[in-house]
Formats: structure tokens, C-alpha cells, sequence
């Protein structure tokens, strides 16, 4: 079909780098895999039998626009008991449907032609585009591993025009597991304030923070109406098939917010609402095992890559390393392509997540230690023959 | 120094190595391979043990739960009891219980036959004992948290953001 049916925003978006590499992958047999952006775990038993409970019960009906009042006041009082944070169920929190569709949301009601917006590159892949779909322009910041992918001061000042409007940030990170602690935050938030900007905050992987506690952005107050928390229940609960995220934001924002929501949603699935209703008041427990569980694995893996001399940081949250390959002389693409072909072993070029990403590779430890084994393994004989 | 991380591995998985070990608590090797062999000293580790469905094997094998009653003594209660109880090789577990009998004894044997010959000439005429209760173990759906029939496949896509 001709695409001169389509608009001029969405032809601007390049395919996804992760989809050529996943037609690439899944055509290879015996293929051991450490590119997965999602938990190993299954959803903890409580959690889905409270899903089954719900159907068996009948409760399959609309909810309010906003989502079930005892999902929203559940996730209003985690908020307040592991971040201390307030939020008010009834006029600051909207469940969507993941994390994604709040992105889309966010952008599209905040957004005018034109209006930019500060993103981190590497950043996870739905930044970008959701950006240009609502016609605004992406401007990356490009982070360093020399900072540990931290996002400084003096690179955030020097981002901003008079057409910016949000900054995106997300930490712990997608692809970088780079987290910012109070102190780092500290020095954004003057700047923050003195430019007025929107600051929409991605906490999908708050919950895995494997040194300093968690700090939200959020828990500045003199920003905090200007934040916007993005979050969700797939990487800490997870609930990734469930689809079920949510916002939390000043009431005037979660109003206008909530226009597009119930207009093209209506309201997110009812069914994964009872099971998140579960998942935040009683689950508080399997975060803390699936948590222990990802540092393990974390440990592991990076003792062994800077062993065969992929060498990287500790990285502090989420579920991925972020190693250089810039040693091995090759592309991105071609070192994971040829890993891929040689040696069956799936990881993602770090090119995806950005232009900044190029020269690295992000490698997920969301699986066992006998298959991160058995990939090191096939990964040291790889680079061994290079 | 966290001993209670290196059981929970350890009772997961055996066989893990100690430079594995090493590697996922951060930890020096030699420091691993002192605390674990301190562990097995203080008895705090008491014995690494293979969880086998016997049914997909060519031997007989037949498991019963012994529900014991029996009353305690004075001054020593009922260790006197468990001690001849326990003494038995083909007791594999034995606990002092609350509820209605006093003890559960964990019988291995080949035979249907031959627990009940045990029960009926070794376990019930100790002194002490009033009462069992034999339960005959039919079959095995999950045992030390091993789902015995469970083939785990990963779900997930190959590649995802």
C-alpha cells in the first residue's frame, strides 16, 4: 500500500533495531538467550489466583476511567510506605495499561508541535518514538560509562532551548542498569526549576535498586508538582503480560490526562487489576525475592564478564550490564550478529537504545544461573577466537 | 558474611560450585570454602541430599507416614522414645508433633509388605509407643519444593526491549 496515506510522524520512525535482531534470533536453533527485557519469574501464585478469583466472581465489567479506586488507594499507600510519598487515590493516580500506554498519554497530553524533549541516549526504545508521534522533537543527552550513565548538571543545562518542555529520565536504567541517588538528583533540581520543566520520571524498575535505597524525583518538593512517576507492575511483581502500569501526578495533569485515557482505553483490563490490587498490598514480599535474586545473578554475571574482559561497572539497578566491546574492533550489530551466528548466543546491540548506545551491548540477567553459565561460556569462546 | 545467602544457594543447588558461589555473593573463594566447611562442622549444614523419583526407575520402592502415639516420660518427655525410633535405618525423618499423635515417622522401604512387617515387629512393640497409624504413600507430586512432573519451559519471546 502507498504510504502516502500515512502522516508525516510516524514515517520518521525507523524500524526497531530489537525487532530486525529478533526475526534475526528466532530463525537459529539451540539458540541460549540473554536478551530478554522482562523477569524470569513467573506472576507470584497469590497474585494470579486473586485473577482467577476476580473471573470466578464476575468481575468483568468496566471499572471507572481512572481504574478500581482499591487499586489506585493500594498503590497511593506503597508510594507512601517505600518512598514516602504522598498521593491522593482519588485525584492523583490513573491506571493504564503498562507503563507504555502512560508514555504515549504523557506525551500526548503535554505536548505542542515542536516542543522538545529531553531524553537520555542510551534510553529504552519507546522514548523516542512516542516523542515524535506526538510531534515533538527528542533531544538525546548522551551518557557516559565513565559516569556510570549518570545524568549530570552541566549536560542537562546545555540541552535545554526555549522549546523544551519534559525531561524523560528513567533509573534505574533500560539498557544501562545506571541508577541516580538523592545526592545526584540534588544538583538537577534547581535547573529543573528554573526552566519550568516537566519531568517524567520511569520507575518500572525502582523496586530492583540493589545498592542505596530508591529515590524518586519526585521526593523533591519543590518539583514535585512537575513530576509525573511512570510505573508499573510487569518488572517488579512480575506481571508483564498483564499490562498494567500506572501514573502519579498533580490532579490538574491526571485530569486532562485521563481525556485520552478514557477516550482510547476507556480503562485498563479489569481482571489485571484485581490481580494488581493483590500485587501492591500483599507483594511487597516477592520483590524482595525476586530483588535478591536479580543481585545474585547480577553479581555473577559481572564477575564473569570482567573475568574474560568485557569489563563493566557494578551496575546498580534493574536487570541488565551495558559491557563496551569497543575492544573487539567491531560494530554493535556485527558483534552481536556473529555471536548470534557462531556461538547461539542472543544479546542486544547497544545501538538499539540510541546512537550513544553504539560500541556496547546489553546483556539481561533475567534467567538462571546455568543458562548465564552456559552463555559466558559460549560468550569467553567467542571472544577468544576474535 | 552472610550465612543465611550461601544455605539458601546451597540448599537450591548442592552442587554449586564454590567458585560460583563466590561469584554471586561477591565474596573471595577461600572465604566461601572457610564458611561452608565451618558450616558442615557446626553441624549447621548436616548432609547434601538428591531428590529421586523413584518411580522412573526399575526398583521397587514404597514410602509410608507413620502417625505415632505414645506417652512421655518423666523427666525426659519423649526423647527416650525418638531415640529408638530414629535408631532404625529404615526411618529416613522423624518429628515430635502437636495434634493428635505424638510423633510422624518417615518410612522407606521396597515393599508394601515389608513396611508393614517393620511397623508391626520393630516400630509398634517399642516401649513408650500406644498407637500407629500407618499412611501409605501413593504418589510423589512434589517433594523438598521439586515438582517432580514439572518440565519448565521459558515462556518468553527470544529478544524483547
Amino acid at each position: 500500500m502507498s504510504k502516502k496515506y500515512l502522516n508525516k510522524a510516524i514515517q520518521t520512525i525507523p524500524p526497531s533495531g530489537i525487532r530486525k535482531f529478533f526475526n534475526l534470533a528466532s530463525q537459529i536453533e539451540g539458540v541460549v538467550s540473554l536478551g530478554v527485557g522482562e523477569p524470569d519469574f513467573e506472576t507470584p501464585w497469590h497474585i494470579r489466583e486473586a485473577a482467577i478469583y476476580a473471573i470466578e466472581n464476575g468481575k468483568t465489567y468496566y471499572t471507572n476511567n481512572l481504574g478500581l479506586y482499591e487499586l489506585r488507594k493500594g498503590i497511593c499507600d506503597y508510594y507512601k510506605r517505600r518512598y514516602d510519598l504522598n498521593y491522593n487515590p482519588n485525584e492523583n493516580c490513573i491506571i493504564t495499561v503498562g507503563a507504555s500506554e502512560g508514555i504515549d498519554l504523557v506525551m500526548r497530553s503535554i505536548l505542542d508541535e515542536g516542543d522538545e524533549v529531553i531524553i537520555l541516549n542510551p534510553s529504552y526504545v519507546a522514548y523516542d518514538p512516542c516523542i515524535r508521534l506526538a510531534k515533538g522533537v527528542p533531544v538525546p543527552i548522551d551518557l557516559k560509562e565513565e559516569n556510570r550513565f549518570k545524568l549530570l548538571p552541566e549536560d542537562l543545562e546545555a540541552a535545554i532551548t526555549d522549546k523544551t518542555k519534559m525531561l524523560f529520565i528513567n533509573f534505574p536504567s533500560n539498557p544501562t542498569g545506571g541508577v541516580m541517588d538523592k545526592e545526584d538528583y540534588e544538583k538537577l533540581i534547581p535547573i529543573i526549576k528554573k526552566y519550568d520543566l516537566v519531568v517524567l520520571s520511569d520507575e518500572i524498575y525502582a523496586e530492583l535498586s540493589y545498592g542505596k535505597k530508591f529515590t524518586s524525583i519526585a521526593s523533591f518538593d519543590e518539583i514535585k508538582d512537575q513530576v509525573i512517576i511512570l510505573n508499573g507492575f510487569s518488572k517488579a511483581y512480575s506481571m508483564t503480560g498483564w499490562r498494567l502500569g500506572y501514573l502519579l501526578a498533580h490532579k490538574d495533569l491526571v485530569k486532562e490526562i485521563n481525556i485520552i485515557h478514557q477516550y482510547g482505553i476507556m480503562c485498563a483490563s479489569t481482571i489485571s487489576q484485581y490481580a494488581g490490587i493483590e500485587a501492591i498490598n500483599n507483594g511487597d514480599r516477592d520483590c524482595e525475592i525476586h530483588k535478591e535474586s536479580f543481585m545474585q545473578r547480577r553479581n555473577f554475571i559481572v564477575s564473569g564478564l570482567n573475568r574474560m574482559g568485557l569489563t563493566c561497572h557494578l551496575p546498580e539497578g534493574a536487570f541488565y550490564v551495558f559491557p563496551s566491546i569497543k575492544k573487539a574492533g567491531l560494530t554493535s550489530e556485527e558483534f552481536c550478529e556473529r555471536l548470534l551466528n557462531e556461538e547461539k548466543v542472543a544479546v542486544v546491540p547497544g545501538n538499539a537504545f540510541g546512537k550513544c548506545g553504539e560500541g556496547y551491548i546489553r546483556i539481561s540477567y533475567a534467567y538462571s544461573i546455568e543458562e548465564i553459565k552456559e552463555a559466558l561460556s559460549r560468550i569467553e569462546k567467542f571472544l577468544n577466537r576474535l | 558474611m552472610d550465612d543465611i545467602k550461601l544455605l539458601n544457594l546451597l540448599k537450591d543447588n548442592p552442587r554449586i560450585s564454590t567458585m560460583d558461589l563466590a561469584d554471586i555473593l561477591n565474596e573471595a573463594e577461600d572465604e566461601i570454602i572457610a564458611r561452608k566447611e565451618k558450616l558442615e562442622k557446626d553441624k549447621v549444614i548436616c548432609g547434601y541430599h538428591t531428590v529421586i523419583n523413584w518411580d522412573k526407575t526399575n526398583s521397587d520402592h514404597c514410602s509410608a507416614i507413620i502417625e505415632v502415639s505414645s506417652k512421655p516420660e518423666r523427666n525426659k518427655g519423649y526423647d527416650e522414645v525418638a531415640s529408638k525410633i530414629a535408631r532404625y535405618p529404615e526411618v529416613s525423618d522423624l518429628y515430635l508433633m502437636s495434634g493428635k499423635s505424638e510423633f510422624m515417622v518417615f518410612i522407606n522401604g521396597k515393599t508394601m509388605r515389608e513396611i508393614a512387617d517393620f511397623v508391626g515387629q520393630k516400630l509398634a512393640p517399642i516401649e513408650g509407643v500406644s498407637q500407629t497409624v500407618t499412611c501409605f504413600i501413593l504418589k510423589q507430586y512434589k517433594v523438598e519444593g521439586i515438582l517432580l512432573e514439572d518440565d519448565v519451559k521459558d515462556e518468553r519471546m527470544i529478544v524483547t526491549p
